[in-house]
């Protein structure tokens, strides 16, 4: 797989929300949560979406429960690789933006 | 039963933000969008600023009107490949994309359609035309109002994607 590619911020945390299985307006609220209420995903974006990762084979839909209709989706071992290649990447960024910026940005 | 009223009006396909503020507007000023029609709007009397209106071209998909559905948003109804859908202002603000990627992709699948029945008017109206019949104008016309179409959706593609070279 390549390694150097950087996942957009909406990617990047619909993989961190399916850290355990979600269906889709769940994915939504753990976001919002994880990122303190900043990243709002809308339907039409986070649709999209899913369905891209899926045929990426980074998630794959759970076997629904019957007589339910909201589809609960799950991390797959390359998704999960990708999200940790991500924080890997991620990690380099802030290391070098601070090493940079050195204490200018503390106060 | 609410008071209900019928607005006849036209919007040209590149105008889909314009037709969406418009709709903004009407629920703003107590006119909740309740059925849509071609180039007809049926509004019910509401609190004014009730609801959120928004629209989005996609193909029939049942899935993704259940998906809808399940973040709050309620179906109004469609007119040829385009989608009309509310949501109750109280849940907060609503929005259908919320990336210049999905952005991006929402007007370039209006592009293919554009470029589609563009094409498909531009080659009847030539046969039409080779065969003396009067109506290969009408496509001819047609072809090239899709064609400017296309040229304005291209344009706001343009603009994203410049963003994009700098930011997400």
């Amino acid at each position: 797989m390549n390694n150097d590619i950087a996942l957009t911020e909406s990617t990047y945390y619909i993989l961190l929300s399916l850290f355990e299985p979600q269906h889709g307006y769940g994915i939504m609220q753990r976001t919002e949560q994880l990122s303190g209420g900043r990243v709002k995903l809308a339907a039409g974006t986070l649709y999209g979406a899913l369905s891209s990762m899926s045929e990426r084979g980074w998630i794959r839909p759970l076997p629904g429960e019957s007589g339910s209709r909201k589809k609960e989706y799950c991390l797959t071992k390359e998704g999960l690789l990708a999200l940790k290649n991500e924080v890997d990447r991620l990690k380099e960024l802030v290391e070098n933006g601070e090493k940079v910026l050195g204490g200018e940005n503390d106060g | 039963m609410a008071e209900r009223k019928t607005v006849r009006k036209w919007f040209w396909v590149w105008e889909f933000d314009k037709e969406e503020r418009w709709l903004n507007q009407m629920a703003l000023s107590g006119w909740a969008l309740v059925e849509v029609g071609f180039c007809r709007y049926v509004f019910d009397a509401c609190e004014p600023g009730a609801y959120i209106i928004r629209l989005q071209m996609c193909p029939r998909d049942e899935n993704y009107l259940s998906f809808l559905e399940e973040t709050g948003a309620e179906y109004i109804g469609r007119v040829t490949r385009w989608i009309y859908v509310r949501r109750d202002a109280a849940l907060g603000d609503f929005a259908l994309f919320s990336d210049n990627a999905s952005r991006l992709e929402h007007l370039g699948w209006i592009a293919r359609m554009l470029l589609v029945i563009g094409v498909m008017n531009l080659v009847i109206g030539v046969v039409n035309s080779f065969n003396g019949t009067n109506l290969g104008s009408i496509n001819l016309i047609c072809a090239t109002l899709l064609m400017y179409a296309l040229g304005r959706i291209h344009g706001k593609m343009e603009s994203l994607e410049k963003d994009r070279e700098l930011e997400e």
